[in-house]
């Protein structure tokens, strides 16, 4: 029970991470494809004030993710850091040019180095989240052993992983693509909310027919996790295709604001349903929850660090978000 | 004994010497920025409230500036933070599976500490004209505060590497952990005073240097003055208390790391009364050139005229740290503390007799050199901690070889990130120049470079854009 309450703990901070995170990285996509520095100049600024105020803080998420895991669960830790130190590396690299190059490209003095950076920027952010995906594919198709170390390349490029990783990238664009659908017709920009709008329906179109041609795939590929899917995590597979098609409909006719709510529930429902369907496994069909779970003083330890995280960033956490919404947060930079 | 070291050097994991290579490097880049994480928000506060206190319009120009720096080095602070931890995992399996449980809870308030700094860190940047002064200032404070909590976490798993407790091990299974313990544990709170003051001699000296280079290129306005001075005045306090910090902290190491401290002191073999040893190296298990001054060795290291520093001779030999890296470094760290001490006081002595050493070059060249300085005494500090720790990872508990992991592959890792680091840091120094250099043209606010261009005229990639509006 305490070993499952923590994982759960953790959990949230991979859904965190995943809409959050991953909204920051998506806005990467449109960013890379907003063309010419002229043309993509209102957009490319829109992503720098929408993201700018709030990436350092849906960053920690990860810090917390991967914090809790080895502290909770350090073999596994262990386990999955060695086998999949690929695409955990890759990863890595494509945060730290993410998160350098974005904020040198705010301060750039001329529009060349803007441009550099920007295309690091943004080409970091697509690749990042595909990496991590082919991380959660590795887990969940049952590749990483507990001990020992697994294929360094098998681990991560194999059906599920791929997959993985494709549906990861389209996710963080459109959940992007209708934050900032929202933020630009807030800010009177609907010309550009306009433009997102079709970009938008078109990522979430492709993605929707990757997640249903994954499911062949996936049953051989990783039929531990297609198990869950089809039994216990099968209302939340459910409820997210719905919502992905109310996310739709509502970029159609315009109604951003809600869309932006629609979409967060598609995608939190997808990533809960990979959670929910490999549980109990931690590393699937070689460890569970229970079995990894490192000492009981510890695990409690966390999770009165995570009660104060409840209590004390979660409210901050809400404020920031609130004045990013309010109207003298709107304005453009100055 | 050449035997012994070769057989032991040949059972090291393929992945230890490309590991300790990249935690120094990472781990000595990070640090120079988290310096400036911990210690800036505390002087921007200060100039921040000098303006609206004194309602002193350079003040506020020179708060809002420095917050725009610290958008930028907060950021390759938070992504080089990021790095480590996927590194403890990567580089020390061997650690992270055995003692993950153990020293995994400072760790997790470190991020917690982490979380709200980043939040009120986006708060106070984005914050600027758009909330009410007061309510503005105060987004600070949770900055400050967070740099405190976080520091003294990280530091807490470091001093248990140090002084472990928290666990016994039975059998070789580690049992009875209490994650508290490690969190509070003894050894703790003078490492991180002495780390806390040392971000602030970093971040104040190097702020300091800045506006002295100004001011010998003959930039003497009122701004320059006021930037050096709240500078000065955070690098003074840290440094005049740091010698005392430093002092109390080692007094623990005869305790708890006798080998640490015989290398601290290039201590061959105990004599009582220990020398003070200046310089030297140990060549052939022989001190060359050093200067013993007596008595003093004692009198600093043990609070007593008898007492000895127990020599390495009292050992095994395959406990011995690294001598000469160890003693060097260390003497660079205590030298520069003692020197930039020393000129933190004759500094304000001479402002209360009513003499500006600023007006003279002299002076101003040698603070042109500050930052540099406290950086090395820092970096110095740690590898002499660090190395002065080995062979063990976990002090009398496991061995650095025993952590790390068997894959060569990590050369790789590390050539990649000395590529990647270097690449940051030239970003950094180009971009923060460049937003010197804007300033200094007169400009208030460095727009987005892509902001829409009103004009719609220009050439696209060769106009600076910041000048065009
Ligand atoms: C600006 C930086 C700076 C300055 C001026 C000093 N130190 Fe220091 N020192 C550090 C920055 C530092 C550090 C890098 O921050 C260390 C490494 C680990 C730690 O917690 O602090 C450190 C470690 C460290 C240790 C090792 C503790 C251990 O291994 O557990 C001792 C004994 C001292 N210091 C003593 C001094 C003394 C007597 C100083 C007198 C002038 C001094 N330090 C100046
Ligand atoms: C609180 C923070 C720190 C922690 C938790 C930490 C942890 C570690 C660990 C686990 C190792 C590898 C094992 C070992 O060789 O003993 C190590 C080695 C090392 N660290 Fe630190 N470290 C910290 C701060 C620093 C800083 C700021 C520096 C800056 C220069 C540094 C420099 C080094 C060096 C040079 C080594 C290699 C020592 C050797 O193996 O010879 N450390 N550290
Ligand atoms: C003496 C040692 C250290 C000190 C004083 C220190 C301090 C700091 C500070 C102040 C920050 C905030 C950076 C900023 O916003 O500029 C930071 C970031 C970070 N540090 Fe360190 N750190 C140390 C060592 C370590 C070690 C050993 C680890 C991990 C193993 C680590 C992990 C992190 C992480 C993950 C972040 C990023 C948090 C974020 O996203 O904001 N740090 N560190």
């Amino acid at each position: 029970m305490l070993e499952t309450t923590v994982a759960a703990a953790l959990f949230v901070g991979v859904l965190a991470y995943a809409l959050f995170g991953g909204a920051d990285f998506g806005s990467g996509f449109y960013d890379l494809t907003a063309g010419g520095s002229r043309r993509g100049a209102e957009l490319r600024t829109l992503v720098d004030h929408s993201i700018g105020p709030v990436w350092e803080a849906n960053h920690v998420w990860l810090v917390y993710v991967l914090v809790t895991w080895w502290t909770a669960f350090p073999e596994s830790f262990a386990a999955a850091m060695s086998t999949l130190i690929l695409p955990m590396l890759l990863a890595l690299l494509g945060i730290v040019l993410r998160g350098a190059s974005f904020a040198f490209r705010k301060y750039a003095a001329s529009l060349a180095q803007a441009r550099l950076f920007g295309v690091v920027f943004a080409t970091s952010s697509v690749v990042t989240p595909f990496f991590f995906g082919t991380v959660a594919g590795g887990i969940a198709s049952g590749r990483v052993p507990a001990e020992g170390r697994g294929d360094l390349w098998t681990s991560w490029l194999n059906p599920t992983s791929l997959f993985g990783g494709v549906i990861a990238v389209g996710t963080c664009a459109f959940l992007a693509g209708c934050f900032l659908a929202a933020d630009a017709s807030r800010g009177g920009q609907e010309r550009l909310a306009g433009q997102l709008r079709r970009r938008t329906l078109g990522v979430g179109l492709v993605t929707g027919a990757v997640v249903l041609a994954a499911l062949v795939p996936l049953e051989l590929d990783a039929p531990t996790l297609a198990d869950g899917l089809e039994t216990q995590a099968a209302p939340l597979v459910a409820a997210s295709a719905l919502a992905g098609v109310a996310t739709l409909v509502l970029l159609w006719r315009r109604r951003y604001a809600v869309a932006r709510l629609t979409a967060v529930v598609a995608v939190a429902a997808v990533v809960s349903g990979w959670g929910v369907g490999q549980y109990p496994w931690l590393l699937v069909d070689e460890v569970t929850i229970a079995d990894a779970a490192g000492a009981r003083a510890t695990l409690q330890a966390l999770l009165v660090a995570v009660g104060i995280a409840a209590a004390v960033v979660l409210p901050a956490l809400v404020y920031l978000y609130r004045l990013t919404q309010t109207e003298a947060w709107s304005r453009p930079d100055h | 004994m050449d035997v012994l070291l070769s057989a032991a050097a040949e059972a090291d994991p393929a992945g230890l010497l490309p590991a300790r290579q990249q935690m120094a490097l990472s781990l000595g880049w990070h640090i120079v920025l988290a310096c400036f994480g911990v210690a800036f928000p505390a002087i921007i506060f200060t100039m921040h409230l000098i303006g609206l206190r004194r309602g002193n319009e350079h003040a506020l120009t020179l708060a809002q500036r420095w917050a725009k720096v610290s958008a930028v080095l907060f950021a390759i602070g938070a992504v080089s933070g990021t790095v480590l931890s996927f590194e403890m995992g990567l580089l020390w399996p061997g650690l992270m599976g055995t003692f993950g449980d153990v020293l995994g809870l400072p760790f997790a308030f470190e991020g917690l500490a982490f979380f709200l700094e980043a939040i009120f860190l986006g708060i106070y940047l984005y914050g600027w004209g758009r909330m009410p002064a007061k309510q503005h200032l105060l987004m600070v404070v949770p900055m400050a505060i967070t740099g405190v909590v976080g520091t003294y976490c990280v530091i807490a798993v470091n001093a248990w590497m140090n002084v472990p407790t928290g666990f016994r091990i039975v059998d070789g299974e580690v049992v009875d952990i209490e994650p508290w313990a490690v969190l509070f544990n003894p050894a703790g709170f003078w490492q991180f005073l002495h780390m806390w003051l040392a971000a602030y001699m970093v971040a104040g000296f190097a702020i300091a240097a800045v506006y002295a280079v100004g001011m010998l290129r003959g930039r003497r306005d009122e701004r320059h003055r006021l930037g050096f001075t709240v500078a000065m005045a955070f690098a003074s306090v840290s440094a005049v208390v740091q010698p005392f910090v430093g002092h109390l902290l080692g007094g623990r190491l005869a305790e708890w790391q006798p080998a640490k401290l015989a290398a601290f002191e290039l201590a061959t073999e105990t004599e009582s009364p220990s020398p003070l040893r200046l310089g030297g190296v140990l060549i052939d298990g022989e001190v060359r050139y050093a200067l013993d001054i007596p008595y003093l060795g004692s009198l600093i290291a043990r609070n007593s005229f008898t007492e000895p520093v127990v020599g390495l001779d009292e050992f095994p030999v395959d406990t011995h740290p690294p001598v000469n890296i160890t003693h060097l470094s260390f003497q660079v760290m205590v030298g520069i503390g003692t020197l930039l001490a020393l000129v933190a006081v004759v500094y304000w002595v001479m402002r209360w007799r009513g003499r500006e050493l600023t007006d003279h070059r002299w002076f101003l060249r040698f603070m042109a050199t500050g930052g540099v300085l406290s950086v090395v005494a820092m970096e110095a500090g740690w590898i002499a901690t660090e190395v002065g720790r080995q062979p063990w990872i976990v002090q009398d508990v496991m061995r650095t070889p025993e952590a790390a992991g068997d894959n060569p592959g990590l050369w790789w890792l590390l050539g990649a990130t000395t590529v990647v680091y270097t690449a940051m840091t030239i970003g950094a120094i180009v971009v923060l120049r460049s937003m010197a250099r804007r300033w200094r043209a007169g400009e208030a606010d460095l727009p987005s470079p892509y902001a829409p261009d009103p004009a719609g005229s220009e050439d696209a990639g060769t106009t600076s854009m910041g000048t065009v509006r």
